[in-house]
């Protein structure tokens, strides 16, 4: 029977609701990020990068985009004889049983066979959710090493924002001796990345014992926090290059601003460690005669005729003559026509903004019924979304659907309201 | 499937300079993303050809490198696939291939063990858009044994070229291979559709004979015993037979009818996947008129110019008029204007490599300046 030593499994399944509009028809994971990307590459990539060539990747919420992108895996390499990568959604069984993903360790539970079937020593658990390079490999040779049972990758952070994080106490070893999950008062500033690694047999015992507890068998609430209760050899992997939570507007607008300075903190250009993204049509990019741009990010087949400032463009964005873009992020095949004004707002993909519209203008007022996701300042368009000429739209706007002039009283939407068609 | 392609890589051009020491002309670099070859690779696979050989004569290397995927142009299906002929060391005499037939027939087995009907023969130095079921359905409307696939070259000098007279029926009367004093204006482009059977009998005979070439002892030798269509082409086409000519393509790619042809038509043309990240531009960067490639990152200014993928271009430079091929570095404070740079040429600050447009400079790859 073929033997993997490293089988990665990637969670791929969440919705990510505080992305707002962004995620209204795309899994989180399938969210365009850096201009070509999507989040999900950077793990895919990572795999393949460390020498990991089986990747089982769990589906659930929206996979249509996820599962098109993924595709038999050939832009990471992933397209194998054996091992590979393979679509895991949610599956019914014999006599209508089975469920939903419930928690990311019931997702890998319902799994078990697939995972058995690759026969690996160790796991190694993913998310799709975070923005990252890293050997996965050097980490597998530290948890053998330590002969864990399991190894979690932990970053520190600002003390103060410790609390929005699952934090590790460790022993001068290494060894964690306590996890807290976002703690009122954190004992210590080292967050786990929601990587982890564990010995394949270690785990499936435990993905079954707590599967007869908790219906939502969590990683990070059950499992992880029983294998230390119960005295099994838990270490932290120290993790201190760029990673970044993307999980809120804000995150995920200043990690796609950081790619724009002059010699950006997270470097997607060295030759060793390439980011790989499914890209079907590989155009370069047209800059029209009056293009001027000013710390952008373009991506393949944009064509430029207007003024970029601090932005960073998905595949084939058109932005037309006269039109400027300040901080913003936009996405693939979306077109901004004519002396469009576009002020720090996010536009998802195959969007289209009318002419002489302006976005992002007005007083900073937090979105008035979903402020925990829209109070930065920043205006949200979501996919396939169509905006008409002349219309002025606020800060902390949330924009969907084929929107018409009679949508807009006066030609305006104010600060922090929504329009969803 | 109803063709096989050919696509002839072989000839060596001296007009082309240092550009193709190292380069077969197939490999040339096209429009900022491309190589000359793709273009005849996704007319291919876009008209449903999908077993296709190469034959390389000089610098393979380079196209190996560029075609080691199949995946790219979707020809890697079980029955189907790309195949990379170059000389055989077993040849019976001399090592190399001695003609446009000949090399076809050193690789007749291929032709052999196919079971389509006919076999559509392109060159790798063309870049064009063409559907060749197109010319499949006209030849056999036609009823020809040969077709070539011709255009008006109305006032252009056609010296250089195949010279072709057709008749009311587009039937061929006349063939003359760069003629000193042409009689027509309509060229041949070396696009051909023949029955397989019709190319195996035909290469055979030729072989027999001593004789190797498909325009001099196919297409001239045979042109009153065969049945030789011409099938006239509108489109746009160009060839790359020069520096010259290499330079215009290129800035061809600058127009909105030749983008609009090749990368917002479907079905695509089709590329080896880099996986570059997106260009980045630095602080005030005025591009104009230009076409910039992923991994680029510039700092400078670019006018009227193409560049290839992970170019740098450092503060206060101009480049104008100019072509720069993948990862070139340029420094900062230079001028370059019309001029191609080849591959991982490296200025380094405050140089100026300045040329005019009827001397174009070219730096060789790997130069420093």
């Amino acid at each position: 029977m073929n033997k993997e030593e490293m089988l990665a499994m990637l969670l791929a399944g969440g919705q990510g609701s505080r992305l707002g509009i962004l995620t209204k028809q795309i899994a989180k994971p399938a969210v365009m990020f850096g201009g070509k990307y999507r989040i999900i590459d950077f793990p895919l990539s990572n795999c393949i990068n460390s020498g990991i060539d089986t990747v089982g990747v769990l589906t659930q919420y929206e996979p249509l985009l996820l599962t098109k992108h993924i595709g038999i895996g050939i832009p990471w390499d992933l397209d194998r004889k054996t091992g590979g990568v393979t679509i895991l959604p949610p599956f019914l069984k014999k006599g209508n049983e089975g469920s939903w993903y419930s928690g990311t360790a019931n997702a890998i539970y319902h799994n078990i066979r697939y995972i058995d079937e690759q026969n690996p020593e160790y796991i190694l658990i993913l998310s799709g959710d975070h923005v990252y390079k890293m050997d996965y490999s050097a980490m597998l040779e530290e948890h053998k090493k330590n002969q864990s049972d399991a190894t979690i990758a932990v970053i520190e952070v600002p003390l103060e924002m410790a609390n929005q994080f699952g934090i590790m106490n460790t022993n001068e070893a290494g060894r964690i001796i306590e996890f807290e999950e976002k703690p009122a008062s954190p004992k210590s500033n080292l967050a786990s990345m929601g990587i982890y690694i564990f010995t394949w047999e270690v785990l499936k015992e435990a993905l079954i014992k707590d599967n007869a507890i908790h219906s939502d068998s969590d990683f990070g609430k059950h499992i992880i926090p029983d294998m230390i209760n119960t005295g099994k050899d838990v270490y932290a992997y120290h993790f201190n290059d760029y990673w970044r939570d993307i999980g809120t507007i804000e995150a995920y607008w200043k990690a796609n601003m950081e790619l724009t300075d002059t010699v950006p903190i997270f470097n997607l250009y060295d030759e060793f460690s390439k980011i790989y993204t499914n890209i079907e049509h590989q155009l370069p990019q047209y800059m029209g005669k009056k293009a001027l741009l000013h710390q952008a990010l373009i991506s393949e087949g944009c064509e430029i005729y207007g003024q970029v400032y601090n932005s960073v463009l998905g595949p084939r964005v058109i932005i037309e003559e006269g039109a400027t873009v300040h901080h913003s992020i936009i996405m693939a095949d979306t077109v901004i026509k004519k002396n469009a004004h576009l002020e720090k707002c996010i536009i998802s993909e195959k969007s289209q903004i009318g002419e002489n519209t302006q976005i992002g203008v007005g007083e900073n007022i937090v979105h008035i019924t979903k402020p925990y996701i829209y109070s930065s300042g920043i205006t949200v368009i979501g996919d396939n979304t169509i905006i008409p000429d002349n219309i002025t739209i606020g800060k902390n706007c949330e924009i969907g659907g084929h929107t018409l002039p009679e949508h807009y009283p006066n030609g305006k939407l104010e600060s922090g309201h929504s329009l969803i068609i | 499937m109803r063709a096989i392609g050919i696509i002839l890589a072989g000839g060596k051009r001296n007009t082309l300079g240092v550009l193709t020491k190292q380069r077969n002309l197939a490999a040339m670099p096209v429009g900022g993303s491309y190589r000359a070859i793709d273009f005849a690779l996704s007319n291919l696979s876009n008209s449903e050809i999908k077993k296709v050989a190469i034959i390389a004569q000089y610098s393979a290397r380079s196209l190996a490198d560029h075609i080691s995927s199949s995946k790219w142009w979707d020809f890697g299906r079980k029955k189907t696939g790309l195949f990379l002929f170059t000389p055989n060391m077993s040849s019976q005499e001399g090592f190399g291939f001695k003609g446009t037939a000949d090399c076809i027939f050193q690789n007749i087995e291929f032709l052999k063990k196919s079971n389509e009907p006919y076999v559509v023969i392109t060159s790798g130095e063309q870049v064009y858009r063409m559907d060749y079921e197109k010319v499949i359905k006209y030849h056999e409307k036609k009823g020809a044994d040969i077709t070539i696939v011709c255009k008006d070259m109305n006032s252009y000098n056609v010296e250089d070229y195949g010279v072709i007279g057709l008749d009311y029926d587009n039937k061929m009367i006349e063939f003359e291979e760069k003629p000193l004093n042409p009689q027509y204006t309509t060229v041949s482009l070396g696009i051909y559709v023949i029955s397989r059977e019709l190319l195996i009998k035909l290469l055979e005979e030729l072989e027999a004979d001593g004789r190797y070439s498909i325009v001099n002892d196919i297409i001239i030798r045979y042109r009153k015993k065969l049945k030789i269509y011409g099938y006239m082409f509108e489109g746009y086409w160009r060839s790359i037979r020069d520096i010259n000519e290499f330079y215009r393509l290129n800035m061809d790619f600058l127009t909105p009818e030749v983008r609009k042809l090749f990368f917002k038509t479907y079905p695509y043309i089709s590329t080896k996947a880099k996986d570059e990240p997106p260009a980045k531009f630095n602080s005030q960067v005025h591009a104009t008129n230009s076409i910039i490639s992923g991994g680029d990152i510039i700092n400078g200014k670019i006018e009227n110019s193409v560049l290839f993928r992970k170019v740098f271009v450092g503060e206060g430079t101009i480049v104008k008029d100019s072509i720069i091929m993948e990862g070139v570095t340029i420094g900062k404070g230079c001028v370059i204007e019309n001029a191609i740079l080849d591959k991982q040429v490296f200025v380094s600050d405050g140089q100026r490599v300045v040329g005019t447009k009827d001397k174009i400079i070219l730096l060789e790859k790997r130069n420093i300046v």
